[in-house]
């Protein structure tokens, strides 16, 4: 039974980290940076819905949208601000300026909100209970662990219709190949990026909200190790390939709970980078990337 | 022909040889002021930090400057070579009573060991290109963190003991001492580091890199950044070249963490995790790429920086930020770049006329410019 | 067991009999063959069955409509891409398996159709990496400043002011390779090229964007070079005054495939060429 109980949290901390991936993935495939900030807004997002909630009574649900209407704003704030100057800059510049909009957001949560963990309300209950029990309480599911996994495929699901079906997501794919065309045919990129970071920051809104319900602390440098994570699952899915950045997550969580639980809890991270380090050497675009050639 | 191949070498050595007097000054004038009480004692106690961060950036230059590549887990070498350090000068405590000797031995042992997994990293690794590189860096060092955070290390009169995960697992005999006690870190270090040790590795440091940009294998290392296609097609191996890059840098960190380890009685692993990594990172982006002496300047301000800012202490990581953004936009937005070189050049031209006018009426004042 | 081995039943393959040298050069082996040589990209075939030869001291073009595979044949030979089929012999010996870097040790020099310099290095320092295979000091001379350091350096900056004078580029050597005019970047590239010592230098579209003066200057300087260092070149143009007025076998390509081989005459003359670069006459 503790096998199954170890899948399940596996599944629903992947989920987690394949949602931070899906928005890592999309900015990565259409501006190419390494969004080192995205784990911060992660941070953001759980910060707000926790004050909504806790500090102004308002209702879960409100508190989730302020968090995904904030974190959208914060995102293309971010790239307006930091990113958008840096255009034709080297993509070290890019990274840096990055790690600077990070540490900022650290900082600036660290005076703002205090250095003093907050404990994170269950609030996904239904009546007293936060989950659900089966095999005479042998087994227990939380509703968030539900909410999480659901939430993360119907997200995959959306990005993916998205991206094959509508115009802005077509043009989303357009600049990922070659911004330069795009631009040719019409496709006004600046509003494209923008879009992209909206969403990306979106996702991280939700899943820092749904990461703290699981796991119920909140501190200013709450997102940036599930921040390098999804990255990590990211590169492991194939950067750039949404399906990939859903396979990587997942792997991921399964990867780190089952070695938390049959080997140590000190080296479950070493061995998720380890695994992560071996793939790549195997498979040097990820599990579903795809080769890129350089033309001579 | 002579003539100007004398004038070359005294190009090329030109900036070299100005990067060692900038050091050498810097040095004699810390000593000068130190002999005069002159030194805080928070600015003292960051003199061989602020070294073993030069060595860093340096050594990190070489990789991320000069091969081009981007590495985030440069911390983990330097957390080798510390935790190697640390044991070997333990160990030798007995065999050799010089401190300086101990020393310069645990920093030969650093630098081989960090040099050693740069090997075995690099090798397989050094395939991958760009932002995937750079990721598999950051993963080797998360795992040197927490390989390091379950490691434990002793020492008896039987040899050197290791054991992972519990301490319970190392056995020492009755005169035996643990030195590394996992989470812990190490504990009851012999400080063994000096100012004027760190000078010395920074000259080092120094001599082997710039002389190695400066020769056959470093223009073979440059031509690779600047066009891999066209290096392979003059015959020139990627592999090779970049590992040597990399091996190289891995190995100096290697050294600087002995340096900043045995400068402290107790260390823990977790020092050395990803931001200290991208510290370093920013001290070579800062001071810009490929540019060794920025990296010596950029190491040494931004280090002193946060102690010069201890009032402000809440919003002197703000303001870091804060400053490191503005100073990326600045140099790499070209409307920015503009702007700042038209306030340059108002500035620049209020001081010629300012000088001038003081030309005119006090005598020399126009030797200036 | 008997002695004697028994041969698998044989694959039979044509022996390539179309290839052409000059001459002069037919007492030797040719210093490149390519026998049935081809490559897919996913599926597509952009170069197949490519058989040529050339000699020692032949300068041949490779000349053909946009996209018929030229380039690809280039990088076919300088292992940029491994061939799909085929075989290369390069003075005789088989390049199977070898990377770009192995190929060029083995005597191939390239130069780009769109420019590879090393923009951020001097001009002198652009040729010295081409000689870097022909200095031998280690990284610890390097480091340590011994003798061989300032000796084989000396020599290699000697030699490659002599490969600049090819060009008259002497008085350019301090400047930054990226910083130099169009023609001069090409120029360049053909002596780092040169500089590591090839049997066969490959030149892509060495002529684009030059004018016609600059443009005779360099089909003299292609014949200055193959007589001063008695090498063999290969050459893909667009400029056909070029390519008729220097090179003496020419092999054009359509869709990856040879359609005319031989000399500048008979190509001017084959019905097969003016229809890949004209198109068909109508019928009237």
């Amino acid at each position: 039974m503790s096998f199954l109980s170890n899948v399940i949290s596996g599944i629903s901390l992947g989920s987690i980290y394949a949602i931070i991936a899906l928005g890592y993935t999309m900015v990565y495939g259409i501006a190419k940076m390494l969004n080192f900030a995205h784990g911060d807004v992660i941070m953001v997002g759980a910060y707000v819905c926790f004050f909504a909630v806790s500090a102004y009574n308002l209702p879960p649900v409100i508190g989730v949208l302020l968090a995904v209407a904030l974190c959208t704003a914060l995102g293309m704030l971010i790239e307006r601000m930091a990113y958008k100057p840096l255009r034709q800059a080297p993509s070290l510049a890019v990274l840096i300026t990055a790690i600077g909009v990070s540490y900022f957001l650290q900082n600036a949560a660290l005076l703002w909100w205090g250095s003093d963990p907050k404990k994170f309300p269950a609030f996904i209950v239904v009546g007293e209970q936060n989950g659900v029990s089966l095999f005479g309480g042998q087994l227990r599911i939380t509703y968030v662990a539900i909410v999480t996994v659901v939430a993360c495929v119907a997200i995959m699901a959306g990005l993916i219709a998205f991206t094959g079906k509508t115009k802005m997501g077509k043009a989303m794919r357009a600049c990922s190949e070659d911004k330069g065309a795009a631009q040719l045919m019409g496709i006004n990129v600046n509003a494209t990026i923008s879009m992209t970071f909206a969403i990306g920051s979106a996702l991280a809104a939700i899943a820092g909200v749904l990461m703290c319900s699981a796991y119920d602390t909140l501190l200013p440098t709450t997102g940036s190790m599930p921040g390098i994570k999804a990255f990590t699952a990211a590169v492991f899915g194939g950067i750039g390939s949404i399906p990939g950045a859903f396979l990587g997550g997942l792997l991921l969580g399964v990867i780190q709970i089952f070695t938390q639980a049959y080997l140590s809890q000190e080296l479950a991270d070493a061995i998720v980078f380890a695994v992560l380090i071996v793939v790549l050497l195997v498979k040097p675009t990820g599990l579903l990337g795809k080769q890129i050639q350089e033309k001579v | 022909m002579k003539t100007e191949k004398k004038r070359r070498l005294r190009r090329n050595t030109r900036r070299s040889l100005i990067n060692y007097a900038i050091v050498i000054a810097a040095y004699a004038i810390v000593q000068a002021l130190n002999a005069g009480g002159n030194i805080k004692s928070s600015l003292q106690g960051q003199l061989v930090p602020i070294c073993a961060y030069i060595v860093m950036a340096v050594s990190l230059n070489l990789v991320v400057g000069v091969s081009g590549e981007l590495s985030l887990g440069h911390a983990g070498f330097m957390s080798i070579g510390a935790f190697t350090g640390i044991v070997a000068a333990t160990a030798l405590q007995a065999a050799i009573p010089a401190g300086w000797v101990r020393l310069m031995l645990a920093m030969v042992a650093g630098a081989l060991f960090a040099g050693l997994f740069g090997l075995l990293v690099g090798v397989p690794v050094l395939r991958l290109r760009g932002d995937y590189l750079a990721i598999v860096t950051l993963a080797f060092g998360e795992i040197v963190k927490n390989i390091m955070n379950i490691l434990y290390v002793g020492i008896d009169e039987k040899g050197v003991h290791i054991a992972a995960l519990e301490g319970s697992r190392l056995v020492l005999s009755e005169g035996g001492v643990p030195i590394i006690k996992g989470p812990m870190g190490a504990v009851g270090i012999a400080k063994l580091s000096t100012f004027t040790a760190g000078f010395l590795l920074v000259l080092v440091t120094l001599f082997v890199v710039q002389n190695l940009v400066d020769s056959r294998a470093g223009r073979a290392i440059l031509a690779l950044r600047d066009n891999r296609i066209a290096a392979e097609s003059v015959g020139l191996s990627v592999t090779k070249y970049k590992l040597m890059a990399f091996v190289t840098s891995a190995a100096l960190a290697g050294a600087a963490g002995v340096l900043y380890g045995l400068n402290y009685t107790g260390l823990a692993a977790k020092k050395f995790d990803f931001n200290t990594s991208i510290l370093v990172l920013v001290f070579v982006v800062l001071g810009g790429m490929g540019n060794i002496r920025g990296s010596i300047i950029a190491a040494a301000l931004l280090t002193i920086l946060p102690e010069a800012l201890r009032e402000f202490a809440d919003f002197r990581m703000l303001a870091y930020a804060i400053v490191l953004i503005i100073v990326m936009l600045a140099t790499n937005n070209p409307t920015m770049q503009q702007f700042f070189a038209a306030v340059m050049e108002k500035v620049r031209g209020t001081f010629r006329e300012l000088f001038q006018k003081s030309g005119e009426t006090v005598k020399g004042g126009g030797d200036h410019e | 067991m008997s002695k004697q081995q028994a041969y698998p039943k044989p694959k039979l393959v044509p022996v390539p009999s179309t290839n052409i040298i000059p001459e002069r050069d037919a007492d030797k082996s040719p210093i490149l063959e390519c026998r049935h040589l081809g490559i897919d990209f996913g599926g597509l075939s952009a170069v197949a069955d490519f058989n040529m030869a050339i000699g020692r001291t032949e300068i041949a073009g490779l000349i053909g409509p946009n996209g018929a595979g030229k380039t690809t044949v280039f990088n076919l030979l300088t292992k940029v891409y491994q061939p799909t089929r085929g075989t290369i012999l390069l003075d005789g010996r088989d390049t199977h398996s070898m990377t770009t870097a192995q190929v060029n040790r083995a005597g191939i020099a390239r130069t780009f159709q769109n420019i590879r310099l090393f923009d951020n290095l001097s001009v002198v320092d652009n040729v010295k990496v081409g000689l870097h295979n022909q200095m031998r000091y280690g990284m610890a001379s390097g480091i340590l400043r011994l003798p061989g350091y300032w000796k084989e350096e000396r020599v290699a900056k000697e030699r490659a002011m002599e490969l600049l004078s090819i060009f008259d580029m002497q008085d350019l050597s301090k400047h930054q390779a990226g910083s130099l005019p169009y023609g001069a970047q090409r120029r360049l590239e053909i002596v780092r090229a040169l500089a590591t010592n090839p049997s066969l230098l490959l030149l892509d579209e060495p002529a684009a964007g030059m004018n016609p003066s600059e443009t005779a200057e360099l089909m003299n300087n292609i014949r200055k070079i193959r007589d001063t260092f008695q090498i063999a070149i290969m050459l893909i143009e667009h400029d056909m005054n070029l390519v008729m007025g220097v090179c003496e076998g020419i092999c054009v390509l359509n869709f990856g495939r040879i359609i005319a081989k031989g000399t500048p005459e008979e190509i001017q003359a084959n019905p097969a060429v003016v229809e890949a670069y004209l198109g068909k006459k109508k019928e009237a």
